[in-house]
């Protein structure tokens, strides 16, 4: 749930990076944090295994400057993305106000994709909140990998799995080089900001 | 639910807390939702603390305790407290929606600190409830 501050003239929402585990949502975090170093005011926090698997989630705070007046502020948050970490990626997605879906190219993840769009529906829904209407960019990630001759599932394929009922707006990524990261990110962001102010201009225009 | 504070009102809660907690020695103090938003906040000058990540992890971190909470018969934890060396933190849910995080040192009461959120809790969460605008959520 975005929070509209009238005294600091700021605007918060948060953004979720979601997907299978290993899919690269992390990855996407660290290429932003990196690139953005200087104009990011906090600390990208992780709270990852020993095997640096995201355990809890990551945690990355971005201002993006005035926008009609008010200060956004951006929380961008990972999720776990192994199976047995549902009430952890539930926990995290509480009070969401944008979802990146994270998915992976490689052919042999493309159940997991699967899957892990289906927990997204239904944990969205345990908040009353529709995957069809909450701002959502899906990101093809590892589109380099095909490069190297490992096989991949093509766009058609992925968008006829993922996004025939969705419609929603998707990019094909590579994270590790940071192909299409800060796109995708332009992307979430420009929905969901104007869909919170879509939101607030419905209701009570004390703002 | 998206929402909205105005100034007064942000003025008026942290001018609460600065008169209850931060005179009595408490370092920071912050309000957030259990988004992860940081909706108030005051501190005694000396300490600035990261609050918008102290935000994210504290709801975590209280989020996370409630499953324990649920695992063990009870409905939630409504308070948590974390003891450091030098530097302890001490939760405590606001309503349903808040958590207020309190970070004090060794020369302030544990105790004195919970007597103080014990009363303050409720009267905050009296009065955000009364100035809360609530967008209206349409498009989901």
């Amino acid at each position: 749930m975005a929070f509209i501050n009238l005294k600091k003239k700021e605007i918060q929402c948060k953004i979720v990076y979601y997907g299978p585990g290993r899919s690269g949502k992390t990855t996407n975090l660290e290429y932003i944090y990196e690139r953005f170093r200087e104009q990011i005011k906090g600390e990208m926090v992780t709270i990852k295994t020993e095997e640096d698997r995201t355990l809890f989630f990551d945690f990355l705070p971005i201002g993006l400057g005035k926008i009609q007046n008010f200060d956004v502020r951006i929380q961008l948050y990972t999720v776990p993305g192994q199976v047995m970490y549902n009430s952890t990626r539930r926990l995290v997605l509480k009070g969401v106000d944008g979802v990146v879906f994270v998915a992976d190219s490689l052919v042999d993840r493309r159940k997991k994709n699967i899957v892990s769009l289906k927990n997204l529906h239904e944990n969205l829904l345990s908040y009353q909140k529709n995957i069809f209407k909450i701002p959502l960019v899906l990101q093809f990630n590892k589109r380099d990998i095909g490069q190297n001759g490992i096989p991949i599932l093509n766009e058609e394929i992925m968008n006829a799995d993922l996004n025939a009922k969705l419609k929603a707006p998707y990019l094909l990524a590579s994270a590790r080089q940071g192909a299409n990261v800060v796109n995708t990110l332009k992307s979430i962001i420009k929905l969901t900001v104007s869909a919170v102010e879509q939101n607030i201009l419905q209701g009570d225009n004390r703002v | 639910m998206n929402y909205i504070l105005n100034q007064d009102a942000i003025d008026q809660i942290e001018e609460t807390l600065a008169d209850e907690l931060i005179a009595i020695g408490v370092h920071c103090v912050f309000l957030s939702d259990m988004a992860g938003n940081v909706v108030a906040s005051v501190d005694n000058g000396t300490q600035q603390p990261d609050i918008y990540a102290l935000a994210a992890l504290s709801v975590a971190n209280f989020g996370a305790t409630n499953e324990i909470a649920k695992l063990i018969g009870e409905r939630d934890f409504t308070l948590l407290f974390h003891k450091g060396d030098s530097e302890s933190i001490h939760f405590s849910r606001v309503g349903e929606r808040f958590l207020l995080c309190t970070i004090f040192g060794e020369g302030t009461s544990l105790g004195f600190v919970r007597l103080k959120i014990a009363d303050l809790a409720s009267k905050v969460q009296k009065f955000i409830e009364g100035e809360i605008i609530e967008a209206v959520e349409s498009a989901m």
